[in-house]
């Protein structure tokens, strides 16, 4: 008995979960208390909420630069980096012995007496930015060979606890008194902080004197923080879709076996992914010192945590995502410590964690459920 | 530096390492009689060194107090032991356990000896209507097939909270009551005479451990359901949420006694040998009981292949939850413990970079080992805070940062040349699995 | 679509327009599948066709798209793939999943765990009953293996095992859950010839002995054609022919689904 293949449609049968309602009406009760106690907070006091989103995107763009590399290196070799946020801090440390032992944020002025200082600052500090920058991209990829590269094929366990280790290593060994020293470090600014206050106008805020009651402050410090994130993401859209090597690395992340049977040195692309990585995630690190002004050798283990929280929020492996979930990370903490109080602001960070991985584990941008083999 | 010193730490390592196996052994025999009396040989052994005789004592106070500690060590590792090691889920929460656990159970004791009974009676109470309401809840539900795991955490979230704020209510009506039995610490009454004491202690103990026990049911609940990679970065948020409310628990919670950051002092000193030992062999022997039953054959058959054991009517999503219900309860235990020897308690005992300890101690001594886990703490705890510790400083004022310099360093070497850990899969005495015989034709 | 079944067998399985789909690609689409109690059934069809697929979406590893499986009647859509596995349907896989460090005694003796006979606790204070339901779970499990020949292999550690044992405890394991419904998941893949005669006499054995309804996906040809009393067809997620394996060989559709377009007519 042969039948053709039948060509009616096949019925519609509802099979919803039961209950469904009782975990979705509980999630939708959180999210609805989160929106009131915002949008209230908001109109009861406009300048202090605008207040807060300032200080939310100036932590947000730094953590998007970290975030960047979490999410390419777990795309690219499923691995989640402990020590990445290790390296922000190296990246921060790196910028300030540059400074405060080398000068090198003003050496144009020592080359070419004459120079407008402005100049001067913009192309010493580039300079000093560019030096952590290659040092740390040294760092990761030395880190990457001597550390990763062996346990690839090992159970994923193997490797994340090496990361476990490799990032406890550089916190302690940067702690020893020959190496970063275990103090709190003031750090010294390539160039000074500029604030100015918005109220009926904008005035820059002098020296010593406090901003008036309502008034919105601003620095340069977050505006570069924001182009320069801004710039890092667009280098990185154009990185990944016009350029060969970005090519490679999309890939590679694919199926790496098929990357390697289409003449791809995977090797090579893991190593340059791991670099560029780093590279950002000291620029991460000049300017999270600027704006903060103090480091220490455990200074990477939050914001990189947060970071990487950022990345699973907006979907790991997806480099969009990383970015707006750091936004929203950085959001979060910002309200956090300006209305419930800063100690909590960690706790809020790991909360938004769990909730992310319970409701939506793929994160904003993530890739839809993949067919198992 | 003093050979003497370093030769007889050396030895006193190599004497607990036999020690541990001569107790794993002298359990694991046949012979009931030899069982028992060895058991309480190995207790009166170390009791007997630890007591003075006039200026003469064979193991110091110094010694006594990394007893303690490695008693404790071995409970919490062999809790991880259970959730990685057996059930091959990768959890970095075991400290937040032990956190908890700890403050619990000086909470209790602490309010106790201070005339305040409601700790006692509050989580008393709180355990058993919890477990009832989390018992009843789960019957309602398993008339259902398919539940989705937000519905059912909001349910058993709703009944735990219901359930507590009954207890409270139970706790408050029942202190004045107990008030004058009390007394105060200057005027104990009868309720804070030694014996009661040592009830209290016991009481406090075991309710930290049914703390923190419900605590992981609520949170593994959810979070299992993850997938090994995320459900590991949870449970590390999950340590650094605690520890941010350690720090903060006389601000966001209602602990004022416990002083949030300055840490919580004034704790009774009531763990002794006795109970260290004991708490700690209850574990083992709990844990040995576990694993060599059907249920640890199925939480063992999780960890080797998720998609077979689904296959095989395995309730995956339980015995996960099961394994990590069962291994904080461990933790809690320790915590009750430790909190008890030391006296005190500070958050930063409980930051989660401390609480990668467990983890490095059960993948050196051997993931799917309970004997290389029980060994490694032990070793950890004596030879790594005791010995180097000693030598270190010796060494200069920078020492207990080359110990962390150290230690991933080992780890690393560890990871590249033996990943199976020391003992591998091996077990001594008491936790070796019974071969079973092949059947004979008649 | 289904016919009224007063006068026909009941059926152990049916899908009616079983689909799924990942994100734009349709593994399985509008699949209608009816095996009837206590037949040996086969599901074949080119690589990629969807077989997997649809074993998967029948022990609720996946959730449909759209479509209905009912078993024994029952709908069997949104009950966790271990309830679907304590409902009656067992399965192996296309590649080997043994617990590898576990023996082969202790692969075997999870399949009993839903009825154990004892409780954790039992287990834990090491009860009078936990010694006795241990015991009989024991020799229960060592009897089964027995059945399969494998019985003096029962401490080996699985991973040590040749191929084609390990293939034999995966389906003794399979069988050891009870199951009405037995889905075997290219038994033969990796075999000689001996050890596919050999297959072929264990599955008729398991077939009459444990009065089993099987459904077998295979590309091994001599197998599904040496066994199964019918078979359905699938090619890119769709059925194309269903029948007894003479009409089958004789089907040009499937004849060209296999080797290509043209070659129907040689057929």
């Amino acid at each position: 008995m042969q039948q053709a293949a039948s060509k009616t449609t096949p019925p519609t049968i509802s099979h919803r979960p039961p209950l469904a309602w009782i975990g979705q009406g509980f999630l939708l009760l959180l999210a609805a208390l989160a929106v009131f106690v915002i949008v209230k907070n908001m109109i009861d006091n406009p300048p202090l909420f605008i207040q807060m989103v300032i200080s939310g995107l100036q932590l947000g763009f730094v953590y998007a630069l970290i975030a960047l590399g979490y999410t390419m290196v777990y795309g690219i070799v499923k691995l989640i980096n402990f020590a990445h946020g290790d390296v922000f801090m190296v990246g921060a440390f790196i910028s300030f012995y540059s400074v405060a032992k080398f000068n090198l944020h003003q050496w144009p002025a020592m080359v070419f007496p004459g120079m407008d200082g402005l100049l001067v600052t913009i192309i010493g500090t580039t300079t000093v930015i560019l030096i952590s920058m290659v040092i740390c991209m040294a760092l990761a990829v030395t880190i990457e060979r001597v550390a990763y590269k062996p346990l690839r094929d090992a159970p994923r366990i193997a490797a994340l606890i090496t990361a476990i280790g490799v990032s406890f290593f550089l916190e302690f060994f940067g702690a020893l008194n020959f190496v970063f020293s275990p103090r709190f470090i003031p750090y010294q600014r390539p160039f000074d902080v500029v604030a100015w206050y918005i109220k009926d106008g904008i005035y820059q805020v002098q020296p010593g004197q406090a901003p008036p009651e309502g008034a919105i402050t601003f620095s340069n410090i977050v505006l570069i923080i924001m182009i320069a994130s801004i710039l890092v993401q667009i280098f990185l859209q154009f990185l990944v879709r016009k350029t060969k090597i970005g090519v490679a690395m999309r890939a590679t992340s694919y199926d790496k076996q098929a990357a390697r049977l289409m003449g791809i040195n995977v090797d090579q692309v893991i190593s340059f992914t791991f670099a560029i990585g780093a590279a950002f995630a000291a620029l991460g690190g000049v300017l999270y010192a600027i704006a903060y002004s103090s480091i220490w050798t455990q200074l990477g283990i939050l914001p990189g945590l947060k970071a990487f929280v950022a990345a699973v929020l907006g979907g790991i492996g997806s480099i969009p995502g990383a970015f707006v979930g750091a936004l929203i990370m950085g959001q979060a903490e910002a309200m956090t410590m300006g209305y419930i109080s800063t100690p909590m602001r960690d706790a809020v960070a790991f909360s938004i964690l769990i909730i992310v991985l319970l409701v939506r584990p793929t994160g904003i941008f993530g890739e839809p459920e993949k067919e198992k083999a | 530096m003093d050979t003497f010193f370093l030769v007889a730490s050396l030895v006193k390592i190599i004497a607990i390492l036999a020690y541990i196996y001569g107790l794993l052994w002298v359990m694991g025999h046949a012979n009931r009689w030899v069982k028992i009396g060895g058991i309480v040989l190995a207790f009166a052994v170390v009791q007997l060194a630890l007591t003075p005789f006039g200026d003469f004592q064979i193991l110091t106070a110094f010694d006594q107090g990394l007893l303690y500690q490695a008693c404790a060590m071995t409970m919490v590792a062999l809790g991880l032991n259970l959730i990685y090691g057996f059930n091959g889920q990768f959890s970095l929460g075991q400290w937040g356990f032990y956190g908890i656990g700890a403050y619990c159970a000086a909470d209790i004791t602490y309010r106790w000896i201070n005339g305040d009974s409601r700790g006692l009676i509050v989580v008393a109470f709180g355990v058993v209507l919890v477990a009832l309401a989390i018992w009843g809840i789960g019957k309602f539900l398993s008339r259902y097939r398919g539940i989705p795991v937000m519905s059912s955490f909001t349910l058993y979230l709703l009944g735990t909270v219901a359930a507590a704020a009954v207890a409270v209510f139970i706790g408050n009506a029942l202190q004045p009551l107990l008030q004058p039995a009390l007394g105060t610490p200057e005027n104990p009454g009868w309720l804070n005479s030694e014996i009661a004491l040592q009830v209290v202690f016991f009481l406090a103990v075991i309710l930290a451990g049914a703390f923190a026990a419900i605590v992981s049911f609520l949170f593994g609940l959810p979070v299992l359901t993850l997938g090994s990679d995320y459900f590991g970065i949870a449970t590390l948020g999950f340590t650094i949420v605690i520890n941010t409310l350690m720090i903060n628990s006389d601000t966001i919670l209602p602990f004022p006694e416990m002083k949030g950051g300055r840490g919580m002092i004034g704790i009774p000193k009531l763990t002794t040998w006795f109970w260290a030992f004991a708490f700690m062999v209850l574990v083992i022997i709990v844990m040995r009981n576990f694993i060599h039953s059907s249920t640890g054959r199925t939480v063992m058959s999780v960890r080797e292949d998720e998609t077979a054991a689904r296959a095989m009517g395995i309730d995956i999503a339980g015995t996960k939850l099961l394994s990590f219900v069962v291994g904080s309860l461990f933790a809690g235990l320790a915590g009750g413990v430790y909190a008890h020897y030391i006296g005190f308690l500070s958050p930063g005992t409980f930051d989660f970079l401390v609480g990668f300890n467990p983890l490095i101690i059960v993948v050196f001594g051997g993931l799917g080992s309970m004997s290389g886990t029980v060994a490694a703490s032990f070793g950890w705890i004596f030879f790594l805070e005791g010995l180097l510790r000693v030598i270190l400083s010796q060494m200069g004022t920078e020492a207990p940062t080359w110990r962390f310099v150290l230690y991933p360093i080992a780890l690393l070497l560890l990871m590249l040349l033996r990943p199976q850990g020391l003992l591998g899969n091996t077990e001594w005495g008491f936790l070796k699995a019974k071969v079973i015989p092949l059947k004979v034709e008649k | 679509m289904s016919k009224q079944n007063t006068q026909n067998p009941p059926l152990t399985l049916e899908t009616i327009g079983l689909t799924k789909r990942f994100g734009g690609l349709r593994a399985v689409g509008n699949v209608n599948l009816k095996i009837k109690k206590g037949e040996l059934a086969g599901l074949i069809g080119p690589n990629g066709a969807g077989k997997t697929t649809a074993f998967n979406l029948i022990t609720g590893l996946y959730k449909p798209t759209e479509g209905e499986i009912l078993f024994q009647g029952e709908s069997i859509v949104g009950p966790e793939p271990f309830e679907i596995t304590r409902m009656g349907i067992g399965r192996t896989f296309q590649n080997i999943r043994l617990f590898s460090n576990l023996t082969v005694l202790d692969n075997v003796r999870i399949a009993y765990h839903p009825h154990a006979g004892y409780s954790l606790f039992d287990g834990i204070a090491r009860t009078p009953n936990y010694y006795a339901k241990e015991k009989e779970l024991t020799e229960k499990t060592q009897e089964f293996l027995a059945i399969f020949g494998l019985e003096k292999l029962q401490n080996e550690v699985a991973k040590n095992l040749p191929y084609g044992e390990q293939r034999r405890v995966e389906i003794a394991r399979a069988l050891a859950c009870n199951p009405r419904l037995l889905l075997l998941d290219e038994p033969a893949a990796g075999m000689n010839p001996k050890e596919i005669v050999e297959l072929m006499d264990l599955i008729h054995l398991i077939h009459d002995r444990f009065d089993l309804t099987i459904l077998l996906i295979e590309h091994q040809m001599r197998v599904v054609m040496g066994i199964c009393q019918h078979i359905t067809v699938l090619d890119f997620g769709e059925v194309i022919a269903e029948g007894t394996p003479k009409d089958i060989q004789e089907n040009e559709r499937v004849v060209e689904a296999y080797l290509g377009k043209g070659a129907g007519h040689a057929a």
